[in-house]
């Protein structure tokens, strides 16, 4: 098993490499100087621009400046946000757990809504269940997340006025009632991701379960006599899941994706937002560090399918 | 022939378009008379059956004309500001109501539709070319520029893409708006990069359907004759292929109107005076205690736009994979 991590972790480093390479080039092909403000500037005279481009590197070669911006970024020493006057990194880490845990719970919603419903279609092929689930999940998938969002906030915020619509991360209460706060405050960011994860997975269950329970062995479990909730939950479902596993390993830059609009929706103080103000207000070294750590979470989360993959398939050796 | 064993024969949807003259004509039946259908009214005849998406096309070509043609009969014009009825509800004057300084949100939604679906068609095409060209020349060349090709396109695959859109958006957003006046800009670039981060599925969905299609009889009949790899491709492998680009290509507009409203929403999209749908929907999200219209009449028309799109999209994969029987 380590071995086999230990491969897919070799695998990792050129798509690493890879999206290091697709960032450093989008910057250098941009125009525009960092140096601009300090060319149209008179009290700068020309020598001390010339110096300080020397001092910062920016007339080496290409990949020196490459391999220069790579080593630093690997170091965590992502400069100094022009905005907020903090490291980066600083930043970044102050935000990042909110989004992992947004991210985390509406994963964990999407699954227990797919799973079962998914299953349930596929078992009943063209039953009145199927229908109304598949035709659901289109809805569900056609729904742009930033509109799902104020409907919800439209209806249980100002309609019903079951929970704040604006998250709050300054929350003065203690014990379990910070706890309730923060949850109740979650709930429709999480509901929100959650359902639009759903949608999508849950067709992906159904085809696949539809492949499956066609196959020989599962009629063999069946005329071994076991229950049909045995052969379902445990001959079926185990194998169904190994493709749906690398497509929802395949759906994570949407995942981050849908996780910036929500952040952005209910205003959570998390990656993605942090993300939407800095090209606001043109912070650049907080955009370059937001799009690499969301790359890079990316790519773990398509190690870990592959991880997830490994266990589920037996076929897969880990030689 | 050994290469017979690379032919996944599950894989290959044939006869979807006319394969030419070397194609097989329409085979005699037992008990039928022997009418010739081509296979477009075979396809238009499977993908009626498919009633959501037959009634999706309706409602989609009714939406289109009536951007299209709206603004023809319905002038009011999208920045006619009219302070008597700020922030009304909607009403015979105004259909849709009007925003906070009282223009009238239907003209609006009807120009900002123009723009969706202009770049959703614009983005689908960028993405189809480059899927296409990528494809092709992954699945004929094989070999390492295969190996490279596809590398690149997994690795683009893995990219998070709305972050990069944020990030080359905020990077190429002057120069453009400088080169090609603002709108234009604008459109540009949201096109190229929306469709530029497209194009992966199609170009895997083409290599594989090269690599089962190339090794067809009438393919090497047609290599037989003499034809040169140009022509292969262009006029016996490519027609054959097109059917799940087809269906592709239909789902990438629905992807590219998500895209493009969920920057105008993110307040990176076209300028604040042009008014998309997504844009609509940002300005109106703020007023949604005193005008519900406001946000919800862009928002219905994105999802009803992308709904529809998505269920012909549906029924064309029905449509258009031949071994389905229905």
């Amino acid at each position: 098993m380590l071995n086999y991590i230990f491969r897919r972790l070799l695998i990792v480093l050129p798509s690493l490499l890879g999206i290091s390479i697709v960032l450093f080039t989008v910057l250098a092909l941009a125009p525009g100087d960092p140096f601009e403000e300090l060319a149209t500037n008179p009290n700068v005279p020309a020598e001390v621009r010339m110096l300080l481009r020397q001092q910062f590197g920016l007339d080496d070669p290409v990949w020196q400046r490459y391999l220069r911006w790579l080593t630093s970024m690997l170091r965590g020493d992502w400069g100094f946000s022009f905005q907020s006057r903090v490291n980066v990194d600083q930043l970044i880490l102050q935000r990042l757990p909110t989004t992992i845990v947004v991210i985390g719970l509406s994963q964990l919603l999407a699954i227990l809504i797919a799973l079962p419903v998914g299953v349930l279609a596929a078992v009943k092929p063209y039953s009145w269940f199927d229908r109304i689930a598949s035709t659901l999940a289109f809805i569900g998938f056609s729904l742009p997340t930033f509109f799902t969002g104020i409907v919800f906030i439209l209806f249980f915020s100002i309609y019903l006025g079951w929970f704040p619509f604006v998250y709050r991360s300054d929350i003065s209460s203690t014990g379990w009632q910070f706890f309730w706060d923060h949850f109740k405050q979650s709930i429709m960011p999480i509901t929100v991701l959650g359902l639009a994860q759903a949608a999508s997975m849950m067709r992906y269950v159904r085809s696949s379960v539809l492949d499956v329970v066609r196959l020989d062995y599962v009629t063999t479990a069946r005329s071994k006599g076991l229950n049909e909730r045995a052969v379902i939950t445990k001959h079926v479902v185990r194998n169904a899941l190994i493709p749906v596993v690398t497509l929802v390993a395949l759906q994570m830059p949407a995942v981050f994706g849908g996780a910036i609009v929500t952040e952005q929706i209910f205003r959570v103080p998390g990656i993605g937002s942090l993300l939407i103000d800095a090209i606001l207000r043109n912070d650049t070294p907080v955009i370059m560090a937001v799009t690499f750590v969301l790359s890079c979470l990316v790519i773990f989360f398509n190690l870990l399918a592959d991880i997830i993959y490994g266990w589920l398939d037996p076929r897969i050796s880990y030689g | 022939m050994a290469d017979d064993l690379i032919v996944d024969p599950d894989i290959a949807p044939q006869r979807v378009a006319d394969s030419g003259m070397l194609g097989p004509g329409p085979e005699p039946q037992l008990g039928k008379a022997i009418a010739s259908i081509s296979p477009w009214q075979e396809a238009w005849r499977r993908f009626k059956r498919h009633r959501l998406a037959y009634w999706s096309l309706w409602v989609l070509g009714f939406m289109v004309l009536a951007v299209l043609l709206g603004p023809l009969f319905y002038k009011v014009g999208i920045n006619e500001v009219d302070f008597q009825s700020r922030l009304a509800g909607p009403s015979l004057k105004h259909p849709m109501g009007t925003d906070d300084l009282g223009r009238d949100i239907l003209a609006r939604v009807l120009y900002g539709g123009r723009i969706s679906l202009a770049v959703g068609m614009a983005a689908m095409l960028m993405a189809i070319s480059v899927g296409v060209l990528i494809g092709a020349v992954a699945g004929m060349a094989r070999g390492w520029v295969d190996a490279v090709l596809m590398w690149v396109t997994d690795l683009f695959l893995s990219l998070p893409q709305l972050p990069l859109l944020l990030l080359l958006i905020f990077l190429f957003r002057e120069p453009l708006k400088q080169a090609f006046g603002l709108e234009l800009g604008i459109f540009i670039l949201i096109v190229t990069v929306i469709g530029g981060f497209r194009w992966m599925p199609v170009a895997r969905l083409v290599r594989a359907q090269f690599f089962s299609l190339r090794e067809k009889e009438f393919v090497e009949a047609a290599r037989a004759l003499g034809a040169s790899t140009p022509r292969q491709v262009v006029r016996h492998i490519l027609p054959n292929s097109l059917g799940p680009v087809i269906v592709a290509a239909t789902i990438d507009v629905a992807a590219a109107i998500i895209a493009e409203s969920t920057l105008s929403f993110l307040g990176l999209g076209f300028p604040p005076d042009i008014p998309t749908w997504g844009r609509i929907l940002y300005d109106g999200r703020d007023y949604m205690d005193l005008a519900v219209h406001w946000a919800m009449f862009p928002g219905l028309a994105i999802f009803l736009t992308v709904l529809t799109i998505n269920f012909i999209g549906d029924g064309l994969r029905d449509a258009l994979d031949p071994r389905r029987v229905l």
